[in-house]
């Protein structure tokens, strides 16, 4: 599960793959084929989409043992096992993509997490929520309390989400790390905002950023 | 591959014992790990469905230690039905309407295979202590000419808990392209100092027996049957939980009102572990329970393959492990502890192999596998047909 779920997968994400919005973008950026490792990968419902259209050898690992049984009872390979631990062994370059979707920002040490992603696969798929996004930052500004949004629907005191990050922020830490942003898709609610990383409106206006990445 | 079928293949069994029982080694006898040779020797076996026309969808089931081939079988000794009827037959996991499933007594064993209880052709008595030490890998040898003998060149799957585990470990290491798939339950890659022991606490039960006689009770006229049922009840403490035993039992008195101040079985416990130990030595036998236990303490696979690290076991000519694994846990198993698995999933992470783990949730200890465990059979069941759909098995593609 990502920490996002609960109060959102129900809500308006569902696409009409019958998936949710950001696992759908994430499913663009991956080339038919290929080797995916997605990580946090919950009930399968990635990569039992990307094993069933795109054709890919796909594995995931999943810290919930409800989602790890879910998952090996449909025949996907799926061990329990936790991102900031279990994925330290895999050699460099195992994975043609990683892929992490909305649990960035519940990781202990994202920084690390994004180095080990980059380092076992060529390449890394991350999908972020945007703390920077205009209605979070109202929020902040106008009640002067924590914001809870429709996708963010956690007090404080509850939530599993530690290191919120904008995608100003996520942007510059990409480029400390050596990592490039080969493609990004910035959206809210109402759809696509931009295509560019380093954008102002991004920043302001995507709720969201689904990013494809590479270590230079 | 000529071999005819494999009902067929082999001779006509004591009509007592059910199941099949062939001759192997015989033109060239069976090097073992410590460099003794063994041969001819029997296996006994059990198979159960229909071998496909290609061949292809042969299950081999690796039994735990003082487990045997009657996986559905009533029991020709003790009347059980067969150990693992929870998750193996007809519509089962294993299912039996779709795979070929075969499962041998372990050489060494006491159920129909060459062990110290069979008799030594160069002496015309029973082995004794003078069989062979066997190792999981001379096990995992011998399984692999009987399902050369059966004209299988690759097994769908190899699967198995606790020993059986190890077995399967074995196979996928010594003979990755002859297995498809691995399912080691409940077990590690090496005996932990624990597990050894323990298993030390039953040989020596069974060895200060005086009726053990150096090995030679055959030739004596006695059985060890203390010794063995100590041991056994030693080992069957191990199989459970301390949450499951006191469910089972707590402190409850055995048929009486109070404690009688002496040394009768007062609790019930006792008495259920008693009972255990009765029962088990109508059926085993001491000398093979020494040989199988040391046969576990031996198994080290980073040692034997991976020059001390387990990663290099599954590694070939620089390329990770072709077979596919899943690997599976019990939660409340303090033998074979969920760690003991997570090291084995961290070594084929290290190999990028295709792996898939579960731990069970439940509190009924290391046996969990042999009981109902309707997530751990959920596992199974949907680990299987993922690999058949990709092994091409199709559910018409039976003869």
């Amino acid at each position: 599960m990502s920490p996002l779920d609960d109060k959102q997968a129900s809500a308006s994400t569902a696409s009409g793959n019958g998936i949710r919005t950001d696992l759908k973008l994430i499913a663009e950026m991956v080339e038919p084929g290929s080797r995916v490792l997605d990580v946090g990968c919950g009930d399968g419902a990635l990569l039992a989409f990307l094993s069933r259209r795109k054709g890919v050898d796909g594995r995931g690992i999943e810290l919930s043992m409800d989602g790890v049984h879910q998952c090996v009872a449909q025949g996907l390979s799926v061990i329990q096992g936790d991102a900031e631990t279990d994925l330290q062994d895999y050699p460099p370059g195992a994975f043609d993509y990683v892929i992490l979707s909305q649990t960035l920002q519940a990781m202990r040490e994202p920084r690390t997490v994004l180095e080990t992603m980059t380092r076992i696969g060529r390449r890394a798929i991350v999908s972020v929520p945007n703390f920077g996004y205009w209605r979070i930052r109202a929020q902040l500004l106008l009640t002067g309390r924590m914001p809870v949004t429709e996708k963010l629907g956690y007090q404080w005191w509850e939530t599993p989400n530690i290191h919120f990050c904008t995608i100003k922020d996520f942007v510059v830490l990409a480029e400390e790390l050596g990592i490039r942003i080969e493609r990004c898709m910035i959206v809210n609610g109402a759809g696509r905002v931009t295509g560019h990383a380093h954008s102002g409106l991004a920043n302001l206006l995507g709720e969201q950023g689904v990013f494809l990445l590479r270590r230079d | 591959m000529s071999a005819p079928n494999p009902a067929a293949a082999v001779p006509a069994e004591p009509a007592t014992m059910p199941g099949h029982r062939v001759t192997l080694g015989v033109d060239k006898p069976m090097r073992l790990d410590s460099g003794a040779e063994l041969g001819p020797f029997d296996v006994a076996y059990q198979t159960y469905g229909t071998l496909n026309a290609d061949r292809s969808n042969a299950i081999l089931i690796c039994h735990a230690l003082t487990g045997d081939h009657y996986v559905l079988d009533q029991h020709p000794v003790t009347g059980k039905p067969g150990w693992w009827e929870m998750l193996v037959g007809p519509g089962r996991p294993v299912d039996t309407d779709r795979y070929f499933v075969i499962c041998s007594n372990v050489i060494g064993g006491c159920m129909g295979s060459t062990g110290p209880k069979e008799t030594d052709p160069a002496t015309g008595k029973p082995y004794g202590l003078g069989f062979p030490v066997i190792t999981i890998g001379d096990m995992v040898r011998a399984q692999k000419l009987l399902v050369e003998h059966l004209g299988i060149e690759q097994l769908f799957c190899v699967i198995g808990g606790s020993m059986g585990g190890m077995q399967v470990l074995q196979w996928a290491v010594a003979y990755p392209e002859s297995v498809f798939a691995a399912v080691p339950i409940a077990t590690a890659a090496r005996h932990s100092a624990q597990n050894i022991a323990f298993h030390e606490v039953g040989r020596q039960a069974i060895m200060a027996d005086p009726d053990w006689a150096g090995g030679n009770y055959l030739l004596e006229g006695t059985r060890p049957h203390r010794g063995l049922a100590v041991a056994r009840m030693a080992a069957h403490i191990t199989y459970l939980s301390e949450p499951a035993l006191h469910r089972k039992f707590g402190r409850n008195l055995q048929n009486r009102q109070t404690v009688t101040y002496g040394f009768d079985a007062d609790f019930q416990v006792e008495s259920y572990l008693r009972h255990q130990g009765i029962t088990f030595v109508e059926r085993f036998d001491a000398n093979s329970y020494l040989y199988i236990t040391r046969a576990m303490d031996y198994f080290d696979l980073a040692a034997d393959y991976g020059g001390g690290t387990l990663s290099n076991a599954f590694r070939k000519d620089g390329k990770g492990t072709p077979v596919r694994f899943c690997l599976a846990s019990f939660s409340s198993d303090w033998l074979f502890p969920t760690s003991e698995s997570r090291a084995i999933v961290h070594a084929l992470n290290a190999v990028a192999a295709n792996v898939s783990f579960v731990e069970i949730r439940t509190d009924k200890g290391h046996d969990s596998f042999l009981l109902d465990e309707p997530e751990f059979h959920q596992v199974i069941r949907g680990f299987l047909e993922g690999c058949a759909e990709h092994r091409g098995l199709t559910r018409t593609s039976r003869t």
